[in-house]
């Protein structure tokens, strides 16, 4: 059996790379995409300790997680869709109306 | 090192891989194609930690229904091709710089406290079984359950709002 | 008989006696709203009626007493409660009280009569016929406020009163406002009375205050439930209160040294004269007196000091009255001189006598006053007549004083029955057997003679003078030759003022009857009131009658009335032959004695240099320069206004615009500055913000590695 904390470093991993994904990409659809992976990244540390503690609480959770998933992805992509019929672009940093 | 060490090696390399992917492909198309990779490696994980009903529903919500989604709207606008450029020439670096730390940071908070964590005990034959996941869902989590109907409602009606044609207004 | 049995059968009318509080108060209010829309007629007779309603009430309760002769104090209602001060209002009932009650609504009535006549000839003499209705109103206040006074049950009801009959004296004397010498005069002698009479009344209050301090009480029964033991402790203190009450009488009553109103107050109208000036307010001090004897009676010093202030005024008032020209002005000081009797009488403990006196007085003193009204309105129409007569020619009497005693002269045979009641009036006011007056008299006269030798002597002398001014004023006016136009065409008044004159005249006659000698039916009467000290009683039984006595005054009064008759009618005739106008014989004689009682021993110029023109010069000084130049100027200018100008501008210019404004603008010239600073961090990239979060979640990790190592 592989010991739970190699799933949780795992998950560890995968998070960061999926913030890196936020911070380093200007389009929008991938920076969307990115979320969803940091979001996997929590389910799998979920699932991880749901095994370790042999309570299935932690995957009822992975499972409303992805649910809420898909209805940001809903909305999220229809406004992503939205500021492209505006602006001709998915550019992120084309949003910055909020200037200081 | 037993079957279970190389499995789990294999699938993590894989999968940290195709985040890589994701991460790095000039086309929106590829990222989208590596996660749908990058999903489904952990799904073989989550059979692996005894949870069939989360890694059948990871493929299919997921890798099936979320990222086609993704790859539908990509197509739609013809957005694969977007520059990776920063607004500012230092942004790049401090990220990666600061993700490296993080992810040596979390490595070895882990594995230092590795030991604080209990034995793994052995399963019983039906953890994690859609039966037993179905009981509990629709007994302790039902009003959560509920809330989350309602949310993927609201959800639905927001989505056709915001998409719907000049014509409606 | 009727009211006999009803006497006997126990029935009693005091629970009427708050009546004589509301008949007046009644007759007043409806010739105040009405009376505007009624006839001088309608007017009076209310305000006569109402007075008249009064004295049947008084009559009741007189009944009443007959088998009840203790009286009772009928509680009206609670006035001041504050803390262990409780002071009611309520009416006392008994033989004292309603003595006054009598006499005041019973002359009081007659006098309205008159006045119904009276007024309507002299509200158009003066020209102004709607004053009749405030006449009236006025008159009704008086009878209430004096009501009230005689009626109260202790001292602060009947300073109610007292006070009251003093705003009515005031009203009454400046009727004519607007008239009297340079159209100011009588407003004047109405300011005169009243400041006087606040000196006086300056003395009751200290009277009060002490008794309320030595006694916890105002309260007639309560006072006087304590008076011996309160004597024991504390005799200076009563003193004190007798001596201060002495002031409020001599205010009221018109003593030494206070006595100098009541001459001015003639100003008012004759019928105001008999009634206020002669016949009750100003013998609210007597009855003051004889109501607190009980206070009297434990400190002899201050009852010898009330019988010498009332004999040396009565002496004093009688000299002034010989040489006065003016009627009025010779009844006013024979007033003076009168009350001073009464005092005398209540300072020797002579209650019965003085109250007697006071009785008999207003009888015989209305009806001098009354005719003198009377007199005086039939020379007016005597001088309407004469120039009736004299069309177009040179008229002596435009300037002519109707009051001049100088400018009448045979009247007796123009106004027949004016003078046989003046002659009634003046004999018993001389003391001529069996006259009202020579009764009363005599009774202050025999308990002065047991009392004090030097007292009876001086008020004999008083009686001399008194018999003498009255022979004179009767020669002067009814006897001899007509002295001018006026006098010779005059009239006699119609039968309203003649039917009361009568009525006195009748009183005055048969007055004195109350208390004969023998009999002393008004002395047992008030018995029932006046009780004497145990201390007091246990002493001599004076005799109540002492022929010699009696024989002496009158043998003085007839000397006086002869001399009279010798220097003016026999002497004064032939004088007049040579001197026109006419002269008085005693003028002629004895000028600086005569000039000194003529100009008042210049008592009034005595006291204006003494007190009024330094008061004045002391006012003048407050109000310009302790006033204007002190407060004004220098306080309220400069110091108030000018430090308050520098003070603001202190605060306006480097407080406010310097420290306050100064913080003020400060702060939003830092907030810009650091806003224009801080607005760079907001570059609008969504990323840069979460690059910040994620460092912060480094910054995080980094201290939980720290922290749990």
């Amino acid at each position: 059996m592989v010991p739970i904390y190699y799933y949780i470093a795992l998950s560890a991993v995968l998070f960061t790379l999926g913030a890196l994904g936020v911070l380093i990409r200007r389009n929008a659809i991938i920076i969307f995409m990115s979320v969803e992976l940091m979001l996997n990244a929590a389910n799998l540390a979920f699932v991880a300790f749901a095994r370790l503690h042999g309570g299935l609480s932690g995957q009822i959770f992975v499972f409303f997680v992805m649910a809420v998933a898909a209805a940001e992805v809903a909305v999220g992509l229809a406004l992503i869709v939205k500021i492209f019929e505006t602006k001709q672009s998915i550019d992120i940093d084309q949003m910055n109306l909020m200037k200081g | 090192m037993n079957a279970d060490f190389v499995l789990f090696g294999g699938l993590a390399i894989v999968t940290v891989l195709s985040a890589l992917g994701m991460l790095f492909s000039r086309n929106a198309v590829y990222s989208a194609l590596y996660l749908i990779f990058n999903f489904s490696t952990v799904a073989v994980f989550y059979l692996m930690l005894s949870a069939p009903f989360i890694a059948l529903a990871q493929i299919t919500v997921y890798a099936g229904a979320i990222m086609v989604l993704f790859l539908f709207v990509i197509m739609l606008l013809g957005a694969e091709q977007t520059g990776r450029t920063p607004p500012t020439w230092w942004m790049q670096p401090l990220a990666l710089t600061l993700a490296a730390i993080l992810i040596l940071e979390g490595i070895y908070l882990i594995f230092t406290h590795r030991t604080s964590f209990p034995a793994l005990q052995q399963t019983l034959g039906d953890f994690g079984d859609p039966l037993q996941i179905g009981e509990l869902m629709f007994s302790n989590y039902l009003l959560a359950f509920e809330a989350v109907a309602l949310l993927l409602l609201v959800a639905v009606i927001g989505a056709i709002f915001l998409s719907r044609g000049r014509k409606f207004r | 008989m009727l009211f006999s049995e009803t006497a006997t059968a126990g029935l009693t009318f005091f629970s009427l006696a708050p009546l004589v509080l509301l008949f007046p108060l009644l007759g007043l209010l409806i010739n105040l709203i009405w009376g505007g829309r009624l006839s001088e007629k309608a007017i009076g007779g209310i305000a006569s009626g109402a007075v008249g309603l009064t004295f049947v009430v008084a009559l009741l309760q007189m009944i009443s007493l007959f088998s009840h002769p203790e009286g009772v104090v009928i509680p009206l209602v609670d006035w001041i409660n504050i803390g262990e001060l409780n002071i009611g209002w309520g009416i006392q009932v008994d033989t004292l009280s309603v003595t006054m009650m009598l006499v005041v609504s019973g002359v009081g009535c007659l006098i309205h009569i008159y006045a119904i006549a009276y007024m309507h000839d002299d509200v158009r003499l003066n020209g102004d016929p709607s004053r009749y209705r405030r006449f009236f109103v006025f008159f009704n206040l008086f009878i209430l406020a004096m009501m009230t006074l005689v009626s109260a049950d202790n001292y602060l009801m009947l300073f109610v009163g007292w006070e009251g009959v003093g705003l009515c004296s005031y009203l009454l004397i400046g009727f004519w406002y607007d008239k009297g010498k340079d159209g100011i005069g009588n407003a004047l002698a109405g300011n005169k009375a009243f400041i006087t009479n606040r000196v006086g009344d300056f003395g009751f209050l200290l009277a009060a205050f002490t008794m309320f301090g030595l006694f916890r009480s105002f309260n007639f029964d309560r006072v006087f439930g304590q008076v011996e033991q309160i004597s024991e402790l504390l005799p200076l203190g009563i003193f004190f209160i007798t001596l201060f009450m002495l002031i409020g009488v001599t205010g009221k009553s018109a003593q030494l040294p206070l006595y100098v109103w009541l001459p001015d107050a003639m100003a008012g109208p004759t019928p105001v004269s008999a009634l206020i000036h002669a016949a009750t307010m100003v013998t609210a001090g007597v009855y003051l007196i004889a109501r607190s004897h009980p206070l009297y009676e434990v400190v002899p010093q201050a009852q010898s000091l009330v019988a010498w202030v009332g004999t040396l005024t009565a002496l004093f008032a009688a000299t002034i009255a010989i040489a006065q020209f003016d009627i009025k002005k010779v009844l006013a000081y024979s007033t003076i001189s009168q009350l001073g009797f009464m005092v005398a009488a209540v300072g020797m403990g002579a209650y019965v006598a003085g109250m007697f006196h006071l009785v008999t007085h207003a009888f015989f003193k209305a009806l001098l006053f009354l005719s003198s009204g009377s007199v005086i309105q039939g020379v007016e129409r005597g001088l309407h007549e004469a120039e009736h007569h004299h069309k177009g020619k040179h008229s002596e009497g435009h300037h002519l004083d109707p009051q001049d005693m100088r400018n009448m002269g045979g009247l007796r045979q123009r106004m027949p029955t004016t003078f046989w009641v003046y002659l009634i009036g003046a004999l018993a006011l001389a003391g001529i057997v069996p006259l009202a007056g020579f009764w009363s008299k005599d009774e202050i006269l025999l308990k002065a003679s047991y009392k004090d030798a030097r007292l009876y002597t001086l008020l004999s002398i008083a009686a001399f003078f008194t018999a003498f001014y009255m022979a004179r004023q009767i020669i002067l006016v009814f006897f001899g030759k007509a002295r001018s136009e006026a006098a010779a065409y005059a009239s006699e008044s119609p039968k309203l003022m003649t039917v009361p004159l009568i009525i006195l005249a009748i009183l005055s006659v048969f007055g004195g009857a109350l208390n004969l000698p023998g009999i002393h039916a008004f002395g047992h009467w008030l018995e029932h009131t006046i009780h004497h000290m145990p201390a007091v009683k246990a002493g001599v039984e004076l005799p109540e009658f002492s022929l010699q006595v009696a024989a002496v005054s009158t043998v003085i009064a007839l000397l006086a009335i002869a001399l009279g008759w010798l220097v003016y009618a026999r002497w004064g005739e032939s004088l007049q032959k040579e001197h026109k106008p006419y002269v008085d014989p005693l003028e002629l004689t004895a000028k600086p004695i005569f000039g000194v009682l003529y100009n008042k021993y210049w008592v009034d110029e005595v006291y204006w240099t003494l007190f009024v023109n330094p008061y004045k010069a002391f006012s003048r000084w407050l109000a310009e320069q302790v006033d204007w130049r002190f407060w004004h100027d220098w306080f309220h200018d400069a110091i108030l206004t000018g430090g308050f100008k520098r003070l603001t501008a202190f605060l306006a210019q480097p407080i406010d615009l310097g420290i306050i404004d100064g913080i003020a603008n400060g702060l939003a010239t830092l907030t810009q500055t650091s806003a224009a600073y801080l607005r760079r961090f907001q570059t609008g990239y969504v990323r840069n913000y979460a690059l910040a979060v994620f460092a912060g979640v480094v910054a995080i990790m980094s201290y939980l590695i720290f922290a749990l190592r």
